[in-house]
């Protein structure tokens, strides 16, 4: 009797195990379907892309129509690279970081230490209104403030305003979070020694808190530096290389979308792309590093 | 009150202490006590009594929270702390957490002489030496860390770190050090070196000892309180009141039917 019952419990267990492993094989064929699109991505960049790159890519400028036709006529690389592209995102990314990170940490310190008042409740939500605004209709506004008041045509200023709009509400979210992880303990020992309340923020949260508020900062700017659709309707692009915030100017999202739309530039989509995600890969990778050497 | 007759020459006296974290609630209630120079002064209760709340009161740290109301007047050496500025209170009453907090980003060097860094001010670097090597000395650090004052405060074990913290309060020579359960967080050796740490240093400074074991009480401090909701029931000669307690509640309380 006991053993028939030993039996019993035995299948039990083994259909158990049986639908364990099913379920993992399930989770596992699942993930791999999930990631497989960014391996298939980045193979097929690399295959496309690879020969475009090499020194001129990366120190001349865009070539014209004419001199990409006869080079892939001829089977040859295009000629020319992307440096006013690499250099006007640059630029405007800087200028963005520039206007965004610290309204941004300051609005994220404000949430955190006044973090159940009404008006930071507003203003969080707000926020988060602001970060599922399509970015296209924030070149718009831009495009109303700057292009059209300011600068009095397309610029770079134009560009970055948007961009630096796109930014706010990560950089935010990202300082309120990093403050939130910090002890308060802390923040008392500083009080506890007397110190003003600027200089708590200043020397000791801002710095306890660098790694996280580097990694924000980081994502923020990996975010934004692919941004097309703004940045039409703002900076609109440029052939050459340009430092003038008032003018039009290029950006390397910008520029894959002018090659799309000459048949005799096809070639340096590819490695355009290529050289984009490599970057956006290489800031996500960072700060994930940061983050773990912080723990 | 009479108790506070106790004491003569108080270095700290509190005078109708009232803490209420809203209008209905006090947690601490019209507490008058004088505080013995050169003494270690534990406070006793069971959690929730009150006594971290007055502590904190002492160094006003309680001007943080905007809805903790503060009522009557602290005194030290007769002079009324109302009129003080955070700083200079803040260098005259030092405080020890309940964990040890140094500062994660600075190197132990700086978290003894973090109180001058942070608050801008400005000594020659000799001076600072001889701050960090004496503050080090006297909770008896210095030997263990003095060929590493470069590495992270948070590099050290806990009851080092705790130690670490008790230097920061002292580099600042104040005259009163007020700690809160300093050692709950601690193992016992660690809080055994905290202990002899706190009776060697009342030779220098006043310590008032916020501790929820009573048996810690009587090894180290010299007068004790002991608070129930919110109330100063007792005040006294630590040996006087663990022999023989006036108040009824002290009494059980000392012998354990409540905690």
């Amino acid at each position: 009797m006991s053993r028939k019952n030993n039996m019993l419990k035995q299948k039990k267990i083994n259909a158990r195990i049986l639908k364990d492993k099913i379920f993992s094989g399930v989770i596992f064929l699942f993930s791999f379907i999930t990631i497989s699109p960014i391996i298939f991505i980045i193979i097929n960049l690399i295959s496309k892309g690879y020969k475009q790159i090499n020194l001129s890519f990366f120190t001349e400028t865009t070539p014209d129509t004419y001199e990409a036709m006869v080079a892939v006529s001829n089977n040859k690389i295009i000629p020319g690279g992307i440096l006013n592209g690499i250099t006007g995102s640059f630029l405007m990314v800087s200028l963005a970081s520039i206007m965004a990170i610290p309204i941004g940490i300051l609005i994220g310190i404000y949430l955190y230490e006044n973090s159940s008042k009404r008006y930071a409740n507003i203003v969080r939500d707000i926020t988060d209104i602001l970060q599922g605004v399509p970015s296209i209709v924030l070149g718009l506004i831009s495009y109303f403030w700057v292009v059209k008041n300011i600068t009095n045509g397309f610029s770079a200023l134009a560009g970055s305003t948007a961009l630096a709009i796109m930014m706010l509400p990560l950089i935010i979210r990202s300082t309120e979070e990093t403050f939130k992880m910090i002890p308060g303990t802390i923040k008392e020992a500083a009080i506890a020694l007397g110190v003003p309340y600027h200089k708590i923020i200043f020397r000791v949260l801002i710095p306890t808190g660098f790694s996280g508020l580097l990694t924000g900062i980081l994502l923020a700017i990996s975010r934004i530096i692919g941004e097309t659709a703004p940045l039409m309707l703002t900076a609109l692009g440029s052939m050459k290389v340009s430092f003038n915030i008032e003018k039009p100017i290029s950006a390397v999202p910008l520029l894959i979308w002018e090659f799309y739309n000459d048949p005799n530039m096809v070639n340096l989509i590819w490695a355009s792309s290529l050289f984009l995600m490599i970057f956006v890969l290489t800031l996500n990778l960072l700060s994930k590093y940061i983050v773990q050497r912080s723990i | 009150m009479e108790l506070i007759k106790h004491i003569k020459d108080p270095l700290l006296e509190l005078k109708n202490l009232t803490v209420s974290y809203n209008k209905t609630k006090e947690a601490v209630t019209n507490v008058s006590v004088g505080i013995k120079k050169n003494k270690v002064t534990a406070i006793m209760g069971p959690s929730g009594c009150g006594k971290s709340t007055l502590l904190r009161a002492v160094n006003r740290m309680h001007a943080l929270y905007p809805n903790i109301e503060v009522q009557g007047e602290i005194f030290l050496n007769g002079e009324n702390i109302s009129s003080m500025s955070d700083i200079l209170l803040r260098r005259k009453i030092g405080m020890v957490f309940q964990r040890p907090n140094p500062f994660p980003t600075m190197s132990i060097y700086d978290n003894v002489i973090a109180g001058y860094k942070l608050n801008g001010i400005r000594i020659k670097k000799n001076k600072k030496d001889e701050i960090v090597e004496k503050a080090l000395n006297d909770v008896a650090l210095w030997d263990e860390v003095k060929d590493s004052l470069n590495k992270k405060g948070t590099f050290l074990s806990g009851g080092q770190q705790q130690r670490l913290c008790i230097a920061r309060a002292i580099a600042f020579l104040p005259d009163v050090i007020l700690l809160d359960e300093p050692t709950s967080a601690l193992d016992p050796i660690a809080t055994k070196k905290v202990e002899e740490l706190l009776v060697e240093l009342k030779e220098k400074y006043t310590i008032i000892l916020v501790t929820h074991n009573m048996a810690q009480a009587a090894r180290i401090s010299d007068y004790s309180m002991f608070m129930y909701l919110g109330k100063l029931i007792e005040y006294g000669k630590t040996k006087n009141m663990f022999i023989n307690p006036i108040d009824k509640r002290t009494e059980e309380y000392l012998t354990g039917k409540f905690s």
